[in-house]
C-alpha cells in the first residue's frame, strides 16, 4: 500500500519533472497572479464570516453576517431583485447585439469593418458619465427634455434620474450603450480568425446564403470566442453598480437602481463593515459561479 | 505582392451568397445603430469646445457656433497649479502603459499558450482558477490587495500602479481560448523539428493569433491608460494623467466643458491604438488565406 503511494507520487514527481519547461513559461504569470489575484482572494472569503471594520483585528462572528443578509437586511433582498431585472435585462440583449453586431460589420469591406468596429466600440472608452447627465437633466435644459418637449410628446419636464419610475430604465439604456466592450471585441477578432478554407469547402458543398454560413460554418468554429463573451457578459450584468453610482446618483431614489454590487460598496467604502461587505460579494460570486456553470454547460451541448 | 493581396481582397467582398442588396442593407442598420451610439460622443467633443455661454444655452444646441478651446486651456491651467510639471505626469503615465501592457502580453501569451495545448499536472485546475478569478469581482478584494501591497512596503512606490496589472486574468483566458483553436498539428511538427516551448511560443503560435493578440494590446492598453493613484500612491510625482485630470473636471456641473475636455483628452490615444490595432486585425484577415 504505502509503496504503491510512493511510486504514485514518484511518477507524479516525473511527470513534474518532463514538464518544467510548461511551468517555466507559467511561472511569470502565475507568481504575479498569486501575489495580487489569489491571495487577496483567498484572504477575502473567510473575512465573510467575521465582523472586520479595519481598525481592529476581524472577529469570528460565524454565519451571522450571512442570516443578518437574507433575513433583516430589507435593502438587500430589494437589491437582489434590482440586479436579477438588470441581469436578466441587459445580459442577453447585450450578448445578442455583440453577436450580431460583430458579424454584421465582418460582411462589409475592410475599410469599414474597422470604422464601424470603433464606432461600437467606442462608448466604452470614453469617460461620458457627465454627458449622459445632460442628456437625462431634468430640467428642461436637458437634451432629452427639450427634444421631447420640441415634438410635444411631453409637457413638462420629465425628471428621468430621479423619479423611481425611470431610473431603472435609464440605467439599463446606458448600460447597454457601453456593453459592447471585451466580448464584442473579442467576437470581432475570432470572425477573423475563421480559416478561409472553411467558407470555400462550405461553397463546395452547397451553402448558398449567409445565414447558411452563419449557422453551419460560423458558429460552430467559433466555440472559444462565444464561450468569452459570456463569461463577459455574465461579469459585466451581474456586477453592475458603477453606472447607476455614477448616473443616478448613490444610493438612488428609493433604492430603484441599487444592485448588490452597490450594496457592497456601501458596506465596503462607506460603512467599513468589510465583513458584511465580503459576505455580500461571496454571495454574488456563487450566483455568478453557478450561473456559468449553466451556460458552458449549455453550450457545451450545442457545440458538440 | 500587392496586387495579389488587393485580389485577394476584392475576392473576400465577392463570397458566395453575397447580394449587392442585402450589403447595402447591412450597411444601412449599422449606420442608424451606429448614430445612436455616437451621439452621446459626439456631444461630449461639441460640448468640450463650446464657450461657457453656449453650454448652458435654452434649447441645447447639437452644434456649436464659435468653438474655442478655453475649456482645454483652463484644464491645463488648473493642472499647472501642482507642483509638478504636466510633462511629468505625460512620463509616468507612459511609463505605467507601456510597461503593463507590454508585460501583460509577454506572460499571458506564455502562459495562455501552455494551459490551451499542454497537458501537465495542475494543468486544468490552473485553467478553472482563471474563470473563477474573472467571476470573483469584489471590491473587497481591493482591501485585501492594499494590505498585501503595504505589506510588500509598495504602497507609495511608483511600481504599484505597474505590479498588480501585470497578470490579468482576463488578457490569459482570451489568448487561451483563441490559442486553443489552433490545430495541434502545427505545434506537433515544430516538435519533431525539435523546437522548444519557448520558440513554438514565439515563433509559430503568437504569430498565428494576431488578432487575439492585437484584442488584448487594446484592452491592456486602455486598462493601463486609466489606472490612477488612487489610495497607492500619494507623492505628486508618480501621480498619472488620469488622476490629475480627473482632479481638475470634478468641480460640478457648472465645470462640464472642462469635464468634456478631459474626456476628450484622455480619449485620444486609446482611440489612436485601437484604429492601428484594429487595422491589423483586419489586414491579416486579409493574408491568411495565403498561409499554410
Amino acid at each position: 500500500m504505502a509503496g504503491k503511494k510512493a511510486s504514485r507520487a514518484g511518477k507524479l514527481w516525473a511527470d513534474i519533472k518532463r514538464n518544467k519547461g510548461c511551468y517555466l513559461m507559467l511561472a511569470p504569470f502565475m507568481i504575479f497572479f498569486t501575489v495580487f489575484t489569489i491571495v487577496p482572494v483567498v484572504m477575502s472569503l473567510p473575512i465573510g464570516f467575521t465582523d472586520f471594520d479595519m481598525a481592529k483585528p476581524p472577529k469570528y462572528v460565524g454565519l451571522s453576517n450571512y442570516t443578518t443578509l437574507f433575513l433583516s437586511d430589507r435593502v438587500f433582498i430589494r437589491s437582489i431583485r434590482v440586479t436579477i431585472v438588470f441581469a436578466f435585462l441587459t445580459g442577453p440583449v447585450s450578448y445578442f447585439l455583440c453577436f450580431m453586431l460583430a458579424w454584421l460589420i465582418n460582411e462589409l469591406h475592410p475599410k469599414l469593418k474597422t470604422f464601424f468596429t470603433l464606432i461600437f466600440y467606442a462608448p466604452s472608452m470614453a469617460n461620458v458619465y457627465t454627458v449622459w447627465q445632460l442628456i437625462f437633466s431634468g430640467d428642461i435644459n436637458g437634451y432629452l427634455n427639450s427634444f421631447l418637449l420640441d415634438l410635444g410628446l411631453i409637457n413638462a419636464p420629465v425628471q428621468w434620474l430621479t423619479d423611481g419610475r425611470y431610473i431603472l430604465g435609464v440605467t439599463i439604456v446606458v448600460q447597454l450603450w457601453i456593453s459592447l466592450g471585451a466580448g464584442f471585441l473579442a467576437l470581432r477578432a475570432g470572425f477573423q480568425n475563421i480559416d478561409r478554407t472553411l467558407y470555400e469547402a462550405g461553397a463546395v458543398e452547397g451553402i448558398r446564403t449567409r445565414w447558411q454560413e452563419l449557422i453551419y460554418i460560423v458558429i460552430p468554429s467559433m466555440g472559444p470566442q462565444l464561450m468569452f463573451a459570456a463569461v463577459m457578459q455574465i461579469v459585466s450584468s451581474f456586477t453592475a453598480g458603477t453606472v447607476a453610482q455614477n448616473l443616478v446618483g448613490f444610493p438612488s431614489t428609493d433604492y430603484k437602481a441599487h444592485t448588490v454590487m452597490t450594496h457592497a460598496y456601501d458596506y465596503g467604502w462607506v460603512r467599513f463593515e468589510m465583513g458584511y461587505a465580503a459576505a455580500i460579494c461571496t454571495i454574488l460570486f456563487a450566483a455568478m459561479y453557478l450561473c456559468n456553470r449553466l451556460i458552458g454547460r449549455v453550450m457545451k451541448k450545442y457545440m458538440d | 505582392m500587392t496586387q495579389v493581396d488587393t485580389a485577394k481582397l476584392k475576392a473576400s467582398n465577392r463570397r458566395v451568397g453575397r447580394r449587392l442588396g442585402g450589403t447595402a442593407a447591412i450597411f444601412i442598420v449599422l449606420s442608424v445603430l451606429g448614430a445612436f451610439m455616437v451621439l452621446p460622443i459626439y456631444l461630449t467633443v461639441i460640448m468640450s469646445v463650446k464657450p461657457v455661454e453656449e453650454l448652458f444655452v435654452f434649447p441645447p444646441k447639437m452644434y456649436v457656433i464659435r468653438p474655442t478651446l478655453d475649456n482645454f486651456r483652463e484644464m491645463f491651467e488648473s493642472v499647472r497649479q501642482n507642483r509638478v510639471p504636466f510633462s511629468r505626469y505625460v512620463f509616468n503615465s507612459i511609463a505605467v502603459t507601456v510597461s503593463v501592457t507590454v508585460l501583460q502580453c509577454v506572460f499571458s501569451s506564455m502562459a495562455a499558450f501552455v494551459l490551451a495545448k499542454c497537458r501537465f499536472p495542475g494543468s486544468r485546475f490552473i485553467n478553472h482558477v482563471i474563470v473563477i478569478a474573472l467571476l470573483y469581482q469584489s471590491n473587497v478584494i481591493y482591501i485585501m490587495q492594499y494590505m498585501v501591497m503595504s505589506r510588500l512596503h509598495l504602497i507609495d512606490n511608483p511600481l504599484a500602479l505597474i505590479l498588480p496589472s501585470v497578470a490579468s486574468p482576463m488578457g490569459l483566458f482570451l489568448m487561451r481560448q483563441s490559442i486553443s483553436q489552433m490545430p495541434d498539428s502545427m505545434i506537433e511538427a515544430a516538435k519533431v523539428d525539435g523546437a522548444g516551448l519557448f520558440r513554438i511560443c514565439w515563433q509559430i503560435v503568437i504569430p498565428n493569433q494576431k488578432p487575439a493578440l492585437m484584442t488584448l494590446i487594446i484592452f491592456a492598453f486602455q486598462a493601463a491608460w486609466n489606472i490612477q493613484a488612487g489610495s497607492l500612491v500619494f507623492q505628486e510625482q508618480y501621480k498619472t494623467l488620469p488622476t490629475v485630470v480627473a482632479q481638475a473636471a470634478s468641480s460640478g456641473m457648472a465645470r462640464a466643458g472642462v469635464a468634456m475636455a478631459a474626456a476628450v483628452f484622455m480619449l485620444i490615444p486609446p482611440m489612436i491604438v485601437f484604429i492601428l490595432a484594429q487595422r491589423y486585425v483586419i489586414e491579416t484577415m486579409a493574408h491568411s488565406g495565403i498561409k499554410e
